[in-house]
């Protein structure tokens, strides 16, 4: 059954991919690529992965595909006739993928539970992880304990993201509520936004904090926190928002989620283990575990949160202006 | 047959893969380069979940009475990927609005000819 | 009592000095600060280095959990070495950069670019230390993200779109590591780069493991820009701010090659990439091809930033040479090459980053008559150009008579001829230069803005250039510490965990 509906849902990605290939409109090409994006987390459900199909869904689906549409709004939404041949890219295309046919020969079967890669390594995290690390949600102990320096170095690269987009977009100006922006006329829009935010806000807490048992964690629940004030920016307006969380706290913020998650990491060294051993900072081993996955979901949480929410200000910010404009 | 249902999912991978990488590297239209560049890089991570995957097996919370879980470890690596991917991307999207500012076009062609005149 | 956490150091000092220097918030400040994390991390990748050449290899486990199941840090004399030149180069590119980013970089963009440098060298270093193959593809992206704004913030609208072909080309590279690693694993069912040798050596021939290495090949070739995936390189070095495409041109693509080399020697192993796939004669021939294309290009450039930044794909090609010739003598030949061609590009991209501070312009005509006006400049720049030519008592002297003697062992008289000769091309671009500058008058002789550049500017310039004197007569430091690595690196892929 699993097997069927992988099949039906990779059936739709391909007609998806496909037609995005041929659309010239290019606000239907973003709202397709959202449609490839959901699709693909329903088949991560599908494979078993429910921390990343939450993760894609947020995401992908989510503030990739805001970020897109913001950039339509100030770069045009049709795309230009091609003037280039399509022959070298058809034939790049062509032989890479020929390749990867000529890998999959000697792959191992899919599903298999003989296979290698759910042999070696992956046992110990499925068997012990419980008892090692003390947590049901084996995802969040690989990714929070035993691979938390891939986890550390993710959360700088989106710092580095949130630094890039500041330094070609900038941060808005505070409080220039003189211009008219938000959907003012929308009285039913803007009811439903102000009920629906703060619930918003504590499924954010929740995702946060209940990590460790179903899935979520400091990610998903930093760009959920986002998403709250982006509808708030979008039904509201820009500077409004931006009273409510400023541009400068952001920055602050940001650099502060990367230190805390750091700190815990520095922390182990002065209990005499090594970085990020989370071990020594208690007593009990998996007591000291706990602590450390809490506080460092917690630096995970407050950076995304404050990178994702610049990011939205930065090309907000380049809207007003182009509207000003 | 059985080779048919080893493998059917990798292959439509790859061809969706290859549909991405066609976007990127044909495209002329700088955003639809950056639809390309996730469209490959999702697919990619579609590779990594599927390697992951279980027959039989449930996802990787533990919970009473299930004996069999898939594997967690690829879900890690796709969550950092994902997020990776989505740092990348914003940032290129905010290069393609200055882009607009300095050059009033977001065609690739276009721009090369107004750098040709410098 | 931190000794024992060294090899983790040059990683976090600057990650973590990163979200710090955006909080000073003040140029001075995170300028200062930014160069005294970069300094110490040097200080570390040099105590790493003699310890690692006394001790062999040096194991960290991050989060206490034994690898494979953790990520382990795994410094050896090699990546030590490369380590030691990153650091050291980024430090003397902080110094620099203060005047120099001061011209050309909006004032209150300062401390997004201390910020964005730190991470760089985080990423870079990451991707050094790292024995994780998917820790690798997490600090790669780190690095190029950082370089992507790094380049960015140049005000030329040029440096934008050459940011962003950058980022699309180096996203397309990341992507197929990322496969290729996908691939590893799926056979393999470790990511941890000793486990993954000992493994794949279980394997004769294996049509997806051999796939993989194709996929990360090609991956890493774009990111260390092997002809013909380099077209993004020269686009971004021209328009990226002076001090960014020194340290770029020194470090991003040479991390690139050592990734390479970890991959085909302490991962697939030697014997597998060049024996059973024959690697060795498709990297041999494009090596040989951007040599000569490039250079060739060079020599054609108004552009003194494209000049020397189509020269910095030439000097990739020695280095893939020396390792395309699959002997200890061919690698060491090319990691001696990686630590002298930081050197001098280092200096070279410094000499025209101040030549750019005082006329405003790369241009080739604003070099007319400048021997006179920039003295001291100019002498670094012939001093390094003549370490690129590779003229005798010069650290290039030393790397091309390496590669050299490594060809002429192999009885392969065609390669040496070849070397040699592409160091013609070297003597007429740099010529070019050197002969506006010293046998033409400048342009408008009345003109008394141009000076010699700022001492802070000169000092990081002439520490460099006086090592490329150092490094070309005293050879017995760098020498033994790549014949050590090339020795190390050149042992079959299966005894390199004897030492933990």
């Amino acid at each position: 059954m699993a097997e069927l509906i992988d099949l039906v849902l990779l059936g739709m990605l391909a007609i998806t991919a496909l037609r995005i290939i041929f659309l010239k409109d290019l606000f239907a090409v973003v709202m397709l690529f959202g449609i490839y994006s959901f699709l693909s987390a329903l088949i991560f459900v599908n494979l078993d992965a429910v921390d990343v199909a939450f993760t894609e869904a947020a995401v992908g689906a989510g503030i990739a595909t805001v970020l897109m549409l913001g950039t339509l709004a100030l770069t045009g939404r049709k795309e230009k006739a091609n003037s280039h041949t399509a022959l070298l890219p058809l034939l790049v295309v062509i032989v890479t993928g020929a390749a990867l046919i000529y890998g999959t020969l000697d792959m191992p079967p899919f599903g298999d539970p003989e296979n290698p890669a759910n042999q070696h390594v992956a046992p110990r995290y499925i068997e012990e992880s419980p008892q090692e690390v003390g947590l049901p949600n084996m995802v969040t102990s690989v990714l929070a304990s035993y691979r938390a320096f891939d986890t550390l170095g993710e959360t700088a690269v989106v710092f580095a993201a949130a630094i890039g987009v500041l330094s070609l977009l900038g941060l808005p100006k505070q409080s220039q509520a003189t211009i008219e922006s938000g959907l003012k006329s929308h009285l039913v829009l803007r009811v439903v936004a102000k009920l629906i935010i703060p619930l918003i806000l504590v499924f954010a807490l929740y995702v946060q904090f209940h990590g460790d048992y179903g899935p979520g964690g400091g990610f998903q629940a930093g760009v959920i926190a986002a998403a709250a004030i982006i509808l708030y920016a979008l039904v509201f307006g820009l500077p409004l928002a931006t009273q409510v969380i400023q541009p400068k706290l952001l920055k602050i913020l940001a650099s502060m989620g990367v230190l805390i998650y750091a700190a815990t990491g520095v922390a182990g060294l002065f209990f005499g283990g090594n970085f990020l051993d989370y071990n020594v900072l208690a007593s009990d081993p998996v007591a000291g575990q706990h602590i450390g996955i809490i506080v460092i979901e917690f630096g995970i949480g407050v950076t995304v949160f404050a990178a994702i929410l610049s990011i939205f200000y930065g090309f907000a910010s380049q809207a007003e202006r182009a509207n000003i404009q | 047959m059985s080779f048919i249902v080893d493998y059917y999912n990798y292959w439509i991978v790859v061809f969706l893969m290859m549909a991405g990488f066609y976007i990127v590297i044909s495209a002329n239209n700088l955003v639809k380069k950056v639809v390309g560049l996730n469209i490959f890089q999702t697919s990619v991570f579609i590779m990594y979940i599927s390697i992951g995957k279980v027959s039989g097996g449930s996802a990787p919370i533990l919970a009473d009475g299930i004996t069999s879980y898939s594997n967690p470890l690829p879900h890690v690596l796709i969550l950092t990927a994902i997020v990776v991917g989505v740092a990348t991307t914003a940032v290129g999207l905010a290069l393609i609005v200055r882009i607009k500012r300095a050059y009033g076009t977001v065609e690739e062609n276009e721009f090369k000819d107004k750098d040709a005149l410098i | 009592m931190f000794a024992q956490h060294f090899p983790v150091l040059p990683i976090v000092l600057p990650l973590i000095g990163a979200p710090v220097c955006m909080l000073l918030a003040r140029s001075q400040l995170a300028w200062l600060f930014a160069t005294l994390i970069s300094g110490f991390s040097f200080f570390i990748s040099i105590v790493l280095l003699l310890t690692t050449l006394d001790q062999g290899v040096l194991s960290y486990a991050l989060g206490g959990w034994e690898p494979p199941w953790g990520i382990e840090m795994r410094v050896d004399v090699a990546n030590a070495l490369v380590l030691s030149v990153v650091t050291g180069l980024s430090t003397l590119v902080l110094v620099y950069a203060k005047q120099s980013i001061d011209k050309e970089i909006d004032r209150n963009q300062h401390t997004l670019f201390y910020t964005a440098h730190l991470l760089c060298l985080a990423g870079l270093s990451g991707i050094l230390s790292t024995g994780d193959a998917f820790n690798l593809f997490v600090f790669l992206e780190i690095s190029s993200l950082a370089t992507y704004t790094l380049v960015s913030l140049a005000s030329d609208r040029r440096a934008l779109t050459a940011a962003f072909r950058y980022l699309v080309m180096g996203t397309i590279g990341a992507t197929f590591i990322l496969i290729g690693v996908g691939m590893m694993y799926m056979k393999t069912g470790t990511l941890n780069m000793l486990d993954l040798a000992a493994r794949i050596a279980e394997y004769d021939s294996n049509r997806t493991l051999n796939t993989g290495l194709a996929f990360i090949l090609i991956g890493v070739s774009i990111k260390l820009a092997l002809f013909p995936l380099h077209m993004w390189l020269p686009p971004a070095y021209t328009h990226a701010p002076s001090a960014v495409s020194a340290f770029l041109a020194g470090t991003a693509t040479k991390v690139a090659v050592y990734v390479m080399v970890r991959f085909i020697f302490t991962i697939y192993g030697a014997e597998y990439v060049f024996h059973e796939m024959g690697m060795d004669v498709i990297l041999l021939v494009l090596a040989i091809v951007a040599i000569f294309n490039c250079s060739f290009v060079a020599t054609v450039q108004s552009n003194v930033k494209t000049m020397l930044a189509y020269s910095s794909v030439a000097q990739i090609g020695y280095m893939i040479l020396g390792i395309s010739l699959v002997t200890s003598a061919g690698l060491m030949a090319g990691l001696l090459h990686i630590f002298n061609h930081a050197l001098m590009k280092g200096a070279l991209f410094m000499a025209v980053g101040a030549v750019l501070f005082r006329t405003g312009s790369a241009d080739i005509k604003a070099y007319y008559g400048l021997g006179k006006r920039m003295p001291l400049t100019m002498a670094a720049f012939t001093i390094a150009g003549l370490s690129i030519i590779g003229v005798p008592l010069t650290a290039g002297f030393v790397s091309k008579w390496y590669l050299v003697t490594a060809a002429l062992e192999q009885q392969h008289w065609l390669i040496a001829f070849l070397i040699l000769t592409g160091s013609l091309l070297a003597i007429v671009y740099i010529g070019r230069v050197l002969e506006v500058a010293y046998f033409k008058e400048p342009a408008d002789p009345t003109d008394t803005t141009i000076k010699e550049a700022p001492v802070l500017m000169l000092i990081p310039m002439w520490i460099l250039v006086l090592a490329n004197i150092y490094f070309g007569i005293d050879t017995s430091l760098s020498v033994s510490a790549a014949d050590a690595a090339s020795k190390w690196l050149f042992q079959p892929a299966a005894d390199l965990g004897a030492v933990r």
